[in-house]
């Protein structure tokens, strides 16, 4: 019998923390398993051993915010047969988007001393803004669970059983109190994308919208929804422009209540 | 082919050695090393890991906000960001906790520091020790070596994930205090699993210091918080090796951090352009005597008493603080009462103050400005990697000069072998790292 080849996996980083990617090493329990599965081509956090692609599965964790970058996801695009972006910053351009709000040679000015040596883009985009993306991965960071699941359905031809529903319906379905109607706070888990397991309601405090845009949001109305519980325009603001500042439904939503 | 004598002579002499994405740390790095008649002319930590401007978009957020922004400068010292933006926005405003709330701090970075740790000491770092390019390879190997590693490291990891909601990026820390407090009976629970869990760090420790270690010492000024009854998380003056002693407050009049053109994060330096050390050396180093006696009964054991000044025996200098985490855990869960409330009200003042907190690779400086009303009107970050960085490159100076007669690639992995020494983390410190080594 012909001993079949493993699938080759690379995992890429971009502009982002790293947390996403050390999802993968914090499956403590799997990993063994998933190694024993496939064939880490290019995961340079984990190792020195670089292998040559094409790539069956690119994992891309971060956004694209400098002229390298953006030549560099092509390439990465080129190199692999499916390509799946993991987390916040590559689905919609992260936390750091928050500078597309603003001017960037201002904000270079102010972290560092010599703006000349920095060589950065105006905005933090998402990779589906530069290349074709076969699946996205929501979070901030991603669930690990989910992450197996995507690997395991892309290396096995089906599609990723991963759910769009909101957070509100998972704090439902898990009987969690709800916290805006119990106690007022704030929570964005009505137009918040499931994945974290209703987490923050869980602990006693509203969503903050770390899996961005669900399917169908209508953030609009859960905004005056806000209003009504006293918060004034700048607090609305703030908390639609957050880790998911520039998915389009919470853009529009924190730019409406920019005074 | 044979490369003639006089070729192969000129070759060793002029040298670069470069790597342009380092393997096996957190983030965007290289290395680049310049060798010239056989003199080390040129060492470069580069970091390339793209900007992300935190200091920048901190400014107009409310001060509550801090702790889930910053967390997101790095996905494997979350807790690191979040403990240093909260005492420092508890400062400004003139809050300090005590009692059971500043205890379930402690054990939420306990957690951190052995995720951290072990990962680093079984997965960064002990594959070039052993001469294997990761850890996959020595699983291979060794597999059950690596079970029992991954098993810790979960447990480091449970510790975060109750207390703090999830491993990475943790929802529950707020200025003030935690949004819920999990229960006793919980806590007992992962009270068995840390038992277990200290022993595998036992048995760590000694694995790490049978390890091949290269002699290599250099004069280093450690500098790390220290605290008059306790191994520093959270609190402690700055002090070090050689004299400094000073308030978290003074910070800035004592550091001050430079731009050069080879990075994306800023070289911290002392003033009159002095390097220092962070991380899990200096704190041993200048905290000894408040390690539990387990700890200092293995670091006897282990060679490393009184003090280590070898950067590669860092690995077992990790390895002393996850037994350490593990016992501290398992000491405040064993002292846990349920807090009347998981907070304290802290409401906003105008003022500027500052958090300095010991992340697993040392110390984390934050200071921010705020209004009457909370919103922040200046913040400024010092990861440890930005303070390790010229440090690091002192010691790639030192290590090449001593090993010149090395081939390349030999050379090329003791190099960044050397820069592992510092379980870099670049992510953090934009606001990483490619070695290259150039020989002329």
């Amino acid at each position: 019998m012909v001993k079949k080849r493993k699938p080759k996996l690379a995992v890429w980083k971009f502009a982002s923390c790293d947390g996403c990617q050390l999802s993968l090493l914090d499956c403590e329990d799997e990993l063994l398993s998933i190694v024993g599965a496939i064939d880490i081509a290019n995961f340079p956090e984990a190792s020195r051993a670089v292998a040559k692609g094409p790539y069956d599965l690119s994992l891309v964790e971060g956004s694209i915010t400098t002229p390298h970058d953006a030549e560099r996801i092509h390439k990465v695009r080129r190199s692999s047969k499916f390509l799946v972006t993991i987390g916040a910053c590559a689905t919609s351009g992260g936390i750091q988007a928050l500078k597309n709000f603003k001017d960037t040679k201002e904000f270079t000015s102010i972290v560092y001393a010599s703006p000349q040596f920095i060589e950065t883009l105006n905005t933090s985009t998402p990779i589906s803004n530069h290349v074709r993306v076969d699946f996205e991965l929501r979070g901030c960071p991603v669930n690990k669970y989910q992450l197996i699941e995507v690997i395991n359905a892309f290396l096995n031809s089906r599609k990723p059983n991963v759910l769009p529903h909101s957070v509100c319906m998972d704090c439902k379905r898990n009987g969690i109190t709800c916290v805006m109607v119990a106690k007022n706070t704030p929570c964005l888990g009505p137009v918040t994308h499931t994945g974290c397991g209703a987490l923050c309601p869980s602990y006693n405090r509203g969503c903050f919208g770390c899996y961005g845009p669900k399917e169908t949001p209508n953030p609009g109305s859960l905004a005056e929804w806000f209003t009504s519980l006293g918060m004034e325009h700048d607090e609305i603001m703030r908390s639609f422009r957050g880790i998911n500042a520039y998915a389009d439904p919470f853009r529009k939503v924190s730019e409406a209540y920019e005074k | 082919m044979q490369i003639p004598f006089e070729r192969l002579a000129k070759l060793m002499k002029n040298r670069t050695i470069k790597v342009d994405y380092l393997a096996r740390v957190e983030g965007e790095g290289s290395l680049y090393v310049n060798i010239k008649n056989n003199k080390v002319t040129d060492v470069k930590f580069k970091i390339f890991e793209p900007p992300r401007f935190f200091e920048a978009f901190l400014r107009g957020r409310h001060f509550t906000e801090a702790p889930d922004i910053t967390a997101r400068i790095c996905g494997i010292c979350p807790v690191a960001y979040q403990m240093s933006s909260i005492h420092a926005m508890e400062n400004i405003c003139g809050v300090k906790l005590e009692g059971q709330l500043r205890e379930l701090r402690r054990l939420l970075y306990c957690g951190e520091w052995i995720e951290s740790h072990v990962l680093h000491i079984y997965m960064l770092h002990a594959p070039d020790f052993l001469g294997y390019e990761d850890v996959i390879q020595i699983a291979g190997d060794h597999p059950d070596v690596v079970k029992k590693a991954l098993e810790l490291k979960k447990t480091g990891n449970n510790i975060v994930s109750l207390l703090g909601g999830r491993e990475i990026h943790p929802i529950n820390v707020r200025v003030g205090g935690f949004y819920k407090i999990p229960t006793k009976s919980q806590f007992l629970l992962l009270a068995e699993k840390l038992k277990w869990a200290r022993d595998a760090a036992i048995e760590t420790v000694k694995w790490a210091a049978s390890l091949p270690f290269p002699d290599f010492e250099q004069d280093y000024e450690f500098v790390a918080l220290q605290h008059p009854d306790e191994y520093p998380f959270n609190e402690g003056r700055l002090i070090s090796n050689k004299g400094l002693n000073i308030s978290i407050d003074e910070y800035e009049n004592h550091f001050v951090e430079e731009h050069v053109r080879h990075s994306n994060a800023l070289h911290s330096v002392k003033h009159q352009d002095s390097v220092y050390f962070v991380g899990p050396l200096a704190r041993f180093n200048l905290n000894f005597d408040k390690l539990t006696n387990t700890a200092k009964e293995l670091s006897k054991e282990a060679g490393i008493f009184p003090s280590c000044k070898n950067p590669f025996k860092s690995i077992i200098v990790r390895s002393i603080e996850t037994l350490y985490a593990c016992e501290e855990a398992i000491r405040i869960i064993e002292q846990f009462e349920m807090p009347e409330k998981s907070y304290v009200e802290v409401e906003p003042r105008e003022g500027t103050g500052c958090g300095c907190t010991e992340a697993p690779r040392g110390i984390l400086f934050h200071k921010y400005k705020i209004d009457s009303k909370g919103i922040i009107q200046d913040a400024k970050i010092v990861p440890p990697t930005s303070q390790n960085q010229k440090q690091i490159e002192d010691d790639l100076f030192a290590l090449v000069r001593k090993n010149i007669h090395l081939p390349k690639n030999e050379l090329t992995w003791k190099c960044e072998q050397a820069i592992r020494n510092y379980d870099p983390c670049i992510s953090c410190a934009t606001h990483f790292l490619k070695l290259e080594v150039v020989r002329e």
